[in-house]
């Protein structure tokens, strides 16, 4: 085995072995695929079974059309009623209803009042059912004007029915003429992720590099270790040992991830499905079919491609530059005067692309994605929205390019840096170090 | 033969000379001492002779031809300041630092089940390193070192956090490697080991070499000329143009007397003056200890 594929080896299994990252990488993929299917599950739960509603209809139009449901019940109660109702509010009543005029002369005579924030889905059942009456109503008072033709009206009406449900779907054009559906929420949402994991990554492994080089300077095993292996081959074995412990999680990640919403899914379509219920696959209107056909539509093999290259340049040109102010430096305090630049144009990097989500193509964007120290991180925004392969291409080259050199330069620092103690370095004497034969 | 030579030697960084035409002269199969105050350029130089650092000019020969890469594998370097990683386990660090040093996992193992052995150390293999006192660190340090059965050997300040029967143990283990014919540069700043396991030295002072040769023939140059005489007296007046009288101090029924040669006179004869005129109980000549050189020399 060569002392480069021996120091790989070390990096990567004396951090894949500990106990931290076993749990952290079985743990997280747990923890993000119940961050977004406990609320879902906890929705379609029925917390305490039937609501009471009293509904107080001074008008008598409103009051018969609304129709209880498995969760809410409405009863019509007199006005007479209404004192001995707000008495019960909070115990068996759980809310009042109170129409006090005609809707469709008066639109602000409804109040519904509740002792805790009303539910969402309780709101929308009334304003659903109400809308619909006062709609009719003003077509009716519409069609008894005489100076309006009655089948205009029945025209009208039938326009207003039909357009009820219109929901708007993205195309695309495929490069080879062909119409694919997609959609840009899907687009933002893949986007999303991709960037949030190589900022994350690009940070957290960055660190990781940094205290590896600091640990090895510290304790002062680098003294024993160059006299058998050249630093930059000790650098270079470093940052891919620990980029492979990186990869090790991520693939980890996502094969977890895919099978716990795999099996989840299956685990909540079930029993709706069995019992007809159609309420927790049409929840907040997502419509879980259209959506996994965007996803499906997705070109999951470029994005994965362009994720690897990004991440892999990211990564080692953040690595390089990480490793570098370590090995300058003798302990973690005298670091940060050289990370807070880093680190800043890292967290700009990530803002960048979090603005670029909202217009893909615009300047910041575009630059932001060309520039190598930004460009893993906002290009991810941009590739699941589909950009032109030159600037994907121009971008990787320039990416690699920079790391090229940055890691060179980064060497050259590390070899003088790491045998160096004592005074905390300027920048300025750093850029004598590369000189130094 | 010389093993290792060094022909002048320069390394300068930014602000500093840290080595000035530095050549030194390591025969085969000898212990020769590195010596020279604190930042004299003693590390500098090794660091160039195991190829860490390049010098800016001047050559390094082993074994008569000049240095290259592969060499590394032929020496073993024990730093001053030296290090294990921490969480690692001692059986498990001492082979991957024996396989970097070019040996294969089979030989690796075997080599190192020898040394333990040698060293008593073998209940220590599962255990940490952070575990071990700073003594025990030092013993997996010094087996990493000689593990790959280097020619050459540079220990620097090997004896340090050793208890005394630990220091000699490590000190007898380099007397074994110098009967095996491997050739060892020690570096330290304990002259009496320097006295006892060294053949030749150079003393490196202000980036450059100020004394370099046999430990005998130093001591022997460097005698201050100064006798010692117990003599049978009540006190000592007498005067000679051959020498001048250091101190005389009562011992007893006896006067102690520590004079220095003036002038070029043979030891013999100086004897003779004293022993013509007193009643010698015992004298001897004072011969310096490096220690002594050192401080001269250094601080000349």
């Amino acid at each position: 085995m060569s002392t480069l594929q021996l120091i790989i080896q070390r990096e990567y299994l004396t951090r894949v072995r500990k106990k931290s990252f076993i749990i952290m990488t079985l743990l997280m993929p747990l923890l993000m695929v119940s961050l977004s299917f406990v609320p879902l599950w906890l929705s379609t739960l029925n917390d305490g079974g039937e609501k009471n509603i009293a509904v107080i209809d001074n008008t008598g139009i409103y009051a018969p059309l609304l129709q209880s449901t498995e969760t809410y019940k409405f009863q019509i109660v007199g006005k007479s009623e209404e004192t001995e109702s707000q008495s019960r509010l909070g115990k068996d009543l759980y809310a009042i209803l109170q129409i006090t005029d005609d809707l469709s002369e008066n639109p602000d005579a409804i109040s519904l009042l509740s002792e805790k924030q009303s539910p969402q889905d309780l709101r929308a059942i009334i304003e659903k059912t109400l809308n619909e009456k006062v709609m009719q109503q003003k077509l009716d008072a519409l069609s008894h004007s005489n100076n309006v033709n009655a089948e205009a009206i029945a025209q009208v009406r039938s326009i207003v029915e039909s357009s009820s449900n219109v929901s708007i779907k993205t195309m695309k054009w495929g490069e080879d003429g062909t119409v694919s559906e997609s959609s840009t929420e899907i687009a933002t949402i893949i986007g999303m992720v991709f960037t949030f994991l190589i900022y994350m990554f690009i940070l957290m492994y960055g660190n990781m590099v940094m205290q590896a080089v600091l640990e090895e300077k510290k304790s002062r095993i680098v003294e024993v270790m160059v006299s058998s292996v050249k630093p930059v081959k000790l650098l270079i074995g470093k940052i891919i040992g620990i980029g492979l412990v990186g990869i090790t999680q991520l693939a980890i990640w996502g094969i977890l991830i895919g099978v716990l919403f795999a099996g989840l899914s299956a685990f909540i379509a079930a029993p709706s499905q069995a019992t007809g219920m159609s309420a927790p696959a049409e929840m907040g209107n997502f419509n879980i079919e259209a959506a996994l056909s965007s996803v499906m539509s997705v070109n999951w093999f470029e994005i994965l491609v362009y994720f690897l290259l990004f991440f892999v340049g990211g990564y080692i040109l953040y690595a390089s530059i990480f490793a570098m102010f370590a090995s300058a430096v003798d302990s973690e305090e005298d670091t940060s005067q050289f990370m807070m630049p880093v680190t800043i144009l890292i967290m700009f990097a990530f803002f960048a692309g979090f603005y670029s989500v909202s217009n893909p193509d615009g300047p910041l964007a575009f630059w932001a994605s060309l520039i190598p120290f930004s460009s893993p991180i906002v290009m991810m925004v941009r590739i699941p929205f589909g950009i032109p392969l030159w600037e994907k291409l121009l971008s990787v080259v320039l990416l690699y390019g920079t790391f090229m050199l940055i890691s060179v330069f980064a060497a050259k620092i590390y070899r003088v840096g790491i045998l160096m103690y004592g005074k905390k370095p300027s920048i300025k004497e750093m850029i004598k170090w590369v000189r130094y034969k | 033969m010389d093993y290792l030579q060094t022909t002048n030697v320069i390394k300068q960084y930014a602000q500093h000379l840290a080595l000035n035409n530095v050549s030194i002269q390591v025969p085969k199969g000898t212990v020769f001492g590195l010596l020279g105050p604190n930042g004299a350029g003693k590390t500098t130089l090794i660091r160039i002779i195991t190829r860490i650092t390049a010098p800016d000019s001047g050559e390094v020969f082993i074994d008569g031809r000049p240095s290259k890469n592969e060499d590394v594998y032929n020496i073993g370097y024990l730093p001053e300041e030296r290090g294990l990683y921490k969480k690692m386990k001692v059986g498990e660090q001492a082979m991957y630092l024996a396989q970097l040093r070019g040996l294969s996992k089979k030989d690796a193992h075997q080599q190192l089940m020898m040394w333990f052995q040698r060293f008593d150390i073998m209940s220590w293999y599962n255990r940490k390193v952070e575990e071990l006192s700073k003594g025990m660190q030092q013993k997996v340090q010094f087996i990493s070192t000689v593990i790959h059965n280097p020619d050459l050997l540079i220990f620097d300040e090997p004896f340090s956090g050793f208890d005394p029967v630990n220091a000699e143990i490590v000190k007898n283990e380099m007397l074994r490697l110098k009967d095996e014919g491997k050739t060892i540069i020690l570096s330290t700043h304990n002259m009496e080991s320097v006295e006892a396991l060294c053949d030749n030295i150079a003393l490196i002072n202000k980036s450059q070499v100020v004394l370099q040769g046999k430990v005998f023939d130093i001591r022997k140059e460097h005698r201050p000329d100064i006798f010692r005489f117990r003599l049978r007296a009540d006190d000592f007046t007498f005067e000679h143009p051959a020498f001048s009288v250091l101190s005389k101090e009562p011992y007893h029924e006896y006067m102690d007397v520590r004079i220095k040669k003036q002038t070029e006179i043979e030891n013999n004869e100086l004897a003779k003056l004293i022993f013509d005129h007193f009643d010698v109980v015992s004298y001897d000549e004072e011969l310096p200890t490096m220690n002594d050189i050192f401080i001269r020399t250094v601080t000349k």
